[in-house]
């Protein structure tokens, strides 16, 4: 047993330019993006036929057949066949989950490496068989005589054969994921030139951060794209005026272009004790000092769906001594430009902040100039495992060229209600 | 990528036919493998007047394994034995009276050349003379006339075989073990009819033969695809880890290359203003520093000169010659990155020599390079470090390959081994100028054009 704990390091990381559904990936599998993306992090970090501690990455559509699909990643990849791997799953939280996981387990001294990932496709999606189809195949399967297989055989219907689609809705609900965002978008009153501005903002600094090349050590290309597909550096607001609302139904402020549209793509980051680091002349970018997830009742609690992270950064912050302000970036996903705004807006509201979060004071406002700076989902696209390794990693450099002992906060909503949050210093 | 005509050429059929036409008979080239002997049969080694050279290049052809044979055996000799190479010390010339002795040498002894066979001559450059006026100008026309001899041989021989001459003036001796065991290996394989001179330097002793670059760190720009790629492979056979550079757009095929010769990548545009300063922090931090640096990356974007516009000459230049100059300066001037008696190769090319219709911008670069490498010799010469350029000439690769076929066809014939070059052609000349042992030479544009007609 470690004696004491230690702050895991970011080491870099490596993701493959995300693409929108059925686009430049539509032929990809998890797997292929998932290994590519692992072999994009391995030869830039010189990690070929090493074992690193343990891989964990997942991704949140994924094909019973991938019930392996980290482990089987991390054997087509360039890293030892003695690396260990497991797969998580925490919808949209899933890539900074797995970085917490891995980052807990070094600070407990059980492993010294490690890489969190994750992937994604919409494109590649699994289909299911038809429910009724898939009882009667069941039935025809456990069926021990001819009797019996044609009785269950006489079950078969036409209809049967329509399959079933993963839907991006919540089960209990029934409600896609923007018509929920919607909901608190009405409630806390957010407009809809707000969220356009944030929209264009998002792409035009992630545009910047490339032309200036923040990416060049994050971004591997993947079958010949090599930018996020979905960024529209010449996005204004003009133009995004003019689309019609696609959430919210008569009076709705959301569209296509400030929601995060479908996406397909993996990330990846390595993370390492200190020790490890400097053995392997890697650089330290950052270390992850803390994280918390939580959930909301968004079901029959009136909350709404996407708002566990305003609940988890008011644990967060006084564990670490810290308050809102005291952070030199902020990473707020985008999943719609609503979501964000009502983030900060609830962080702002002594009401809410007292009855909901139960706390004396509101958490109180950021400096927008601290946040998202290198762009967000907006811009780059939603692959949900994805997101997490994405900002882990941009963020982590952009903390370690802003000087040590800066600080940064990513705040992940995620389907079900959940969240994860996490503060990282250089 | 296959040279059909070769293969051709090659075959029993095709062996009659190409024979009884006259038409060019390609050889396939010996190449060099790790663990290969220096040369496929023995050496002849001789000399034209008293020269100063042959007991030493003797003595390291018998520590590489190589048989020595004496002049004597290689006139009507009996047992009928064919040579790897031959080796003339030319360094006793004093007139043009004594290189009928050379000719003597050589005659018989070329008559029994192998194929693949070497045949390197060594002589003191023409204007280096101690001799009084009328003296020296003997002497520099005898030694000068190698130079012609020495090219028309390299015309004159069948069968996959080169000819090289090597200055080594007085003091520099000690310089001649790599370029002569560079001339005479597989690793020269395409290098044919070229004239160079090596210079004084010092020479670490003890290269592991098989991983001369056994715990180096090479850069190599342009790293993602063709010569770079060969590069990269070559270097890291040699024992190198290669940093493998590219625009961040070639960012897959680059980690390709680095997994496949375990070394890492650097997506970098070398145009980018703070590129250097990038690329030295990057070195720096992670590897401490630098030992051979590869400026292979270039493009080309091909108009008459007449009808280009800004954008195509200023790219060429951006990335071919400004690159070089701004990340060798930064290099040199970041304290301690590069390592003192570090190598810089820079690709230059056929074109910057002899010129190209329609390449005034690549040209140009091309030949800025030969510019820039000749000037900052000598400072890199006082940090015991080196700065060389190779000239690539027809090369076969995905480029080459797109080229209509009669100009493809013609373009790979139009020199003295009858065929193009591969890239891996390219990266042995390279590895052998990035080499501790090759510190004497310095300041050298080294063809791989296998004698090319083009500029030569």
């Amino acid at each position: 047993m470690a004696p004491q704990t230690r702050k895991a390091a970011i080491v870099g990381g490596n993701r493959i330019p995300f693409a929108r559904s059925n686009g430049a990936y539509a032929r990809a599998s998890n797997q292929d993006m998932l290994t590519a993306t692992l072999d994009g992090l391995v030869a830039r970090f010189g990690l070929q036929g090493q074992q690193v501690g343990e891989v964990v990455a997942g991704a949140v559509l994924k094909h019973s057949r991938d019930f392996n699909l980290t482990r089987e990643s991390v054997l087509g990849s360039r890293l030892a066949a003695t690396t260990p791997a497991y797969d998580v799953q925490q919808a949209c939280g899933t890539g900074l989950e797995a970085a917490v996981l891995v980052a807990n387990k070094i600070a407990l001294g059980q492993i010294e490496s490690g890489i969190a990932g994750g992937v994604d496709t919409t494109s590649d999606a699994p289909l299911a068989v038809n429910e009724d189809l898939r009882r009667v195949l069941i039935s025809l399967n456990s069926a021990k005589t001819l009797q019996q297989r044609l009785k269950a055989l006489a079950g078969i219907r036409p209809g049967q054969l329509v399959p079933e689609i993963p839907r991006n809705s919540e089960p209990r609900t029934g409600l896609a994921m923007g018509d929920h965002a919607a909901i608190t978008a009405k409630e806390w009153e957010i407009g809809r030139e707000e969220q356009d501005e944030l929209t264009v903002r998002s792409h035009q600094a992630m545009a910047a951060a490339y032309d200036r090349g923040f990416f060049d050590d994050l971004v591997t290309p993947f079958l010949g794209l090599t930018r996020d597909n979905n960024l529209r550096p010449e996005s204004s607001l003009e133009k995004l005026a003019k689309l019609q609302p696609v959430f919210g139904g008569e009076g709705g402020t959301m569209t296509a272009a400030n929601s995060t549209p479908l996406t397909d793509g993996a990330s990846a980051v390595l993370l390492a004790s200190d020790e490890w680091a400097a053995e392997h002349d890697l650089p330290v970018l950052a270390h992850l000092v803390d994280a918390q997830t939580a959930a909301v009742d968004y079901v029959h609690g009136g909350e709404g769906l996407l708002m566990a992270p305003v609940y988890a950064v008011p644990v967060l912050l006084p564990r670490n001594g810290l308050t809102l302000q005291d952070f030199d970036y902020y990473e707020i996903h985008e999943a719609f430009a609503s979501t964000v705004l009502a983030t900060m807006k609830a962080w702002e509201d002594p009401a809410y902040c007292k009855e909901k979060l139960g706390l004396d004071a509101p958490l109180g406002p950021i400096d927008r100039a601290k946040l998202n700076v290198n762009g967000s989902s907006l811009a780059a696209g939603h692959p949900f495992a994805a997101t997490g390794g994405r900002i882990v990693a941009a963020l982590a450099k952009q903390l370690h060229a802003a000087g040590p002992g800066k600080r940064g906060l990513i705040s992940i909503c995620a389907a079900g209600g959940q969240g994860v949050v996490a503060i990282l210093e250089s | 990528m296959s040279d059909w005509y070769r293969e051709f050429a090659n075959s029993g059929l095709g062996t009659t036919i190409t024979k009884n036409l006259g038409l060019p008979r390609p050889a396939v080239l010996r190449r060099y493998e790790p663990g290969q002997p220096l040369l496929p049969g023995p050496a002849v080694v001789g000399s034209a007047g008293a020269g100063r050279l042959r007991d030493e290049v003797t003595q390291l052809l018998k520590d590489a394994g190589v048989t020595v044979v004496s002049p004597v055996a290689a006139d009507g000799a009996a047992d009928g034995e064919r040579f790897g190479a031959v080796v003339l010390d030319a360094t006793g010339l004093t007139g043009p009276g004594d290189l009928a002795s050379a000719h003597d040498f050589l005659a018989p002894a070329i008559k029994r050349l192998r194929a693949s066979g070497r045949v390197v001559v060594l002589a003191d450059p023409p204007t280096e003379t101690t001799f009084p006026a009328q003296a020296a100008a003997r002497q520099a026309a005898a030694r000068q006339a190698l130079d012609g001899l020495v090219r028309s041989i390299g015309k004159e021989l069948l069968n996959g075989s080169t000819a090289n001459l090597v200055h080594v003036p007085s003091g520099a001796e000690g310089s001649l073990a790599s370029p002569l065991r560079f001339f005479l290996s597989g690793r020269s394989a395409y290098v044919d009819g070229q004239v160079m001179t090596v210079s004084r330097a010092e020479l670490p002793g003890g290269e592991d033969a098989d991983r001369p670059l056994a715990g180096k760190v090479a850069v190599v720009t342009g790293a993602a695809r063709g010569i770079g790629a060969a590069i990269a492979r070559v270097l890291a056979r040699d024992g190198a880890h290669v940093v493998a550079v590219d625009v961040p757009a070639a960012g897959q095929s680059l980690a390709e290359v680095a997994n496949e010769i375990g070394g890492t990548t650097l997506q970098l545009d070398i145009t980018a203003a703070d590129a250097p300063t990038r690329l030295v922090e990057h070195l720096r931090e992670r590897h401490g520093g630098v030992d051979v640096v590869v400026h292979n990356a270039g493009i080309t974007r091909d108009k008459l000169l007449v009808n280009m516009d800004a954008a195509r000459w200023n790219s060429v230049m951006a990335v071919n010659l400004q690159a070089q100059l701004d990340i060798t300066a930064a290099l040199l001037a970041a304290d301690g990155v590069l390592k003192p008696d570090a190598r810089v190769v820079c690709v230059s090319s056929q074109s910057g020599i002899a010129g190209n219709r329609g390449q005034t911008n690549y040209a140009a670069s091309k030949a800025g390079i030969i510019g820039m490498v000749r000037s900052w010799a000598p400072e890199f010469a006082e940090r015991g470090a080196t700065i060389n350029a190779v000239a690539p000439g027809f090369i076969v690769t995905e480029m080459t390959a797109k080229m209509p076929l009669g100009t493809r066809e013609v373009g790979s014939r139009l020199n003295s081994l009858q065929q193009g070059g591969l890239p891996v052609d390219v990266a042995e000349t390279i590895a052998w100028l990035a080499q501790p042992g090759s510190g004497g030479v310095n300041g050298q544009v080294v063809r791989v054009c296998g004698q090319s007609l083009l500029g030569a």
